[in-house]
């Protein structure tokens, strides 16, 4: 089952140490451009996986482990976020 | 957000629960004591963590209820085959401890002095719960804004916030109460070009609920007419 | 279920997971909970696959078989019962499994790659050297306690390599890539530990 970016708001804050839901991103595969909130967000799995909503790419994978968090941004060609 | 805000570290907080009170047989809204809490936004969120006797715990991510100002409240729903709602629901009560890490979002937020535009706020089942934040602190506020709720829930004695949603638009898929104008369905393309505010005043809609209820709702309004980039949704499954 | 201790919620205790007694150490790897249900984790969408479109590929041996739902099935299976263990820290005890063993299926690569990447429908990946599926540690398994394996638990074939985490048992198993160098599947890539033994609880990349 999966929920969307925004309920992946307090972990992404973890990493960043700032909101990330409306930061933007873009898909390295499509090109879809828009916000993390509106990611497709699996947080039941080993890991928070957040795909693209056109082409289900994996954009990012969050993995909390212990002491630290271990992010893979490799799906993502953008991340734009707002100051 | 000020910029100290965003530096500061997130950190689990411990929190009391301070006033539990049923909203439906399904349904609790928690307040809660936090000391050291920093304020919210409305449709914010925190995630809460319950940690038993033996060392294991669960989180799960819940919408804030209360309007900015008030002391932060969650509503909880209790799931089928759950392990947090049922304890939140039906277990915990005043006096009991759970930690609190937030508030968080800021996508899913609405501000007084924002847009001038109107706003569409549109739930389904507990989605209706960052809503109600939304639409409490722009009465509190006393914000010019239009804004207008449509609530879709499954039957009357589900309805969550029920004093204060009365004068909004219900939509009851299932079971409606005697005398209804409307027979039970889901939110369709009529329904909303009478209730939604025309595109052509530029609105902003923020639609919540499960999955399946946020896409259908953001389609349809996208087939109403609602630019892409003025829906902002959130699914909570 | 992060790892360090915080405050205790009165009345709280995990109803899907718990804390298993020492008369169960030599079974429950450390740092495991006990569950209660068979918990469905997945990465990605849900994969529904017809048994009459499955099939299975090894590629990179010198042959290059494949079987089909029929194949599969009409192939000698092994009942076995075993333990399985999440790297999310749920073990469950005593779970049955029928399928074939990858010993079966590996004869007819004619090969002597030393790595294998389990590929799944919808895109899982999962590495294992060659020696950790052979001799009896992994199956193509299509019942789950004598019933056809649903699609959350991967169905209507998954791997099953037991001696590992479960996230190295690939759900919706589609090929199998045989390799002389090794290459990280998803999670591998992601943060998890290559290998995976959960008695000796690698988790994570460098643990």
């Amino acid at each position: 089952m999966h929920v969307d970016g925004n309920a992946a708001a307090g972990l992404l804050t973890q990493v960043f140490a700032r909101d990330m839901t409306g930061a933007h991103g873009t898909c390295g595969s499509c090109g879809h451009n828009g916000p993390l909130a509106e990611a497709v967000v699996y947080g039941e799995a080993a890991g928070t996986v957040f795909r693209c909503p056109t082409c289900d790419n994996v954009l990012m994978t969050l993995v909390e482990a212990p002491g630290r968090i271990l992010a893979r941004l490799a799906g993502l060609r953008w991340l734009a976020v707002p100051i | 957000m000020a910029p100290a805000a965003l530096l500061q570290r997130l950190t689990w907080l411990p929190a009391v629960i301070a006033e539990a009170r049923a909203e439906t047989p399904q349904a609790r809204t928690l307040v809660l004591d936090v000391p050291g809490w920093p304020g919210h936004r409305a449709g914010q969120h925190v995630d809460v963590r319950l940690t038993a006797g033996d060392g294991y715990q669960a989180v799960r991510s819940y919408s804030l209820a209360s309007a900015p100002g008030e002391q932060p409240a969650i509503t909880v729903a209790r799931v089928a085959d759950g392990e947090v709602s049922p304890y939140l629901v039906d277990v915990a009560r005043p006096g009991d401890r759970v930690e609190i890490r937030g508030p968080v979002g800021g996508y899913f937020v609405w501000e007084p002095a924002m847009p001038y535009r109107p706003v569409l706020l549109v739930g389904g089942g507990s989605g209706v719960v960052p809503l109600r934040s939304i639409l409490r602190h722009h009465r509190q506020s006393a914000d010019p804004t239009p804004m207008r709720l449509v609530y879709s829930v499954r039957a009357p004695e589900l309805v969550i916030y029920r004093e204060e949603l009365q004068a909004e638009h219900l939509v009851y898929t299932r079971t409606t109460p005697p005398g209804w104008p409307r027979p039970a369905g889901h939110i369709d393309q009529g329904l909303l070009r009478e209730v939604a505010w025309p595109p052509v005043d530029s609105p902003l809609a923020y639609v919540c609920g499960p999955t399946a209820f946020v896409e259908h709702l953001s389609g349809a309004l996208l087939d109403l007419g609602y630019r892409a980039g003025d829906i902002r949704t959130e699914r909570y499954g | 279920m992060p790892l360090l201790m915080g405050t205790v919620s009165r009345g709280f205790s995990g109803t899907h997971f718990r804390r298993p007694g020492p008369e169960l150490a030599d079974r429950v790897p450390p740092g495991q909970y006990l569950a209660a249900g068979f918990p469905v984790l997945t990465a990605g969408t849900t994969q529904h696959i017809e048994t009459g479109l499955w099939s299975f590929t090894i590629r990179g041996g010198r042959a290059e078989p494949r079987w089909t739902w029929d194949d599969l099935l009409a192939l000698p299976a092994e009942r076995f019962t075993v333990d399985i263990h999440c790297v999310t820290r749920w073990t469950k005890l005593d779970t049955t499994w029928t399928g074939v063993p990858l010993d079966t299926l590996l004869a007819e690569a004619d090969h002597d790659a030393a790595f294998g990447l389990a590929v799944s429908y919808g895109g899982y990946a999962t590495n294992l050297p060659v020696a950790e599926i052979t001799g009896g540690k992994a199956w193509l398994v299509y019942l789950y306690d004598d019933e056809p394996i649903t699609p959350e638990h991967g169905g209507p074939v998954r791997m099953l390599v037991p001696g590992h985490y479960l996230w190295k048992s690939a759900k919706w198993i589609r090929e199998l890539w045989l390799m002389d160098e090794d290459r990280p599947g998803f999670w591998e890539q992601s943060g998890y530990h290559n290998f995976g033994d959960p008695w000796r609880q690698q988790r994570y990349f460098n643990d």
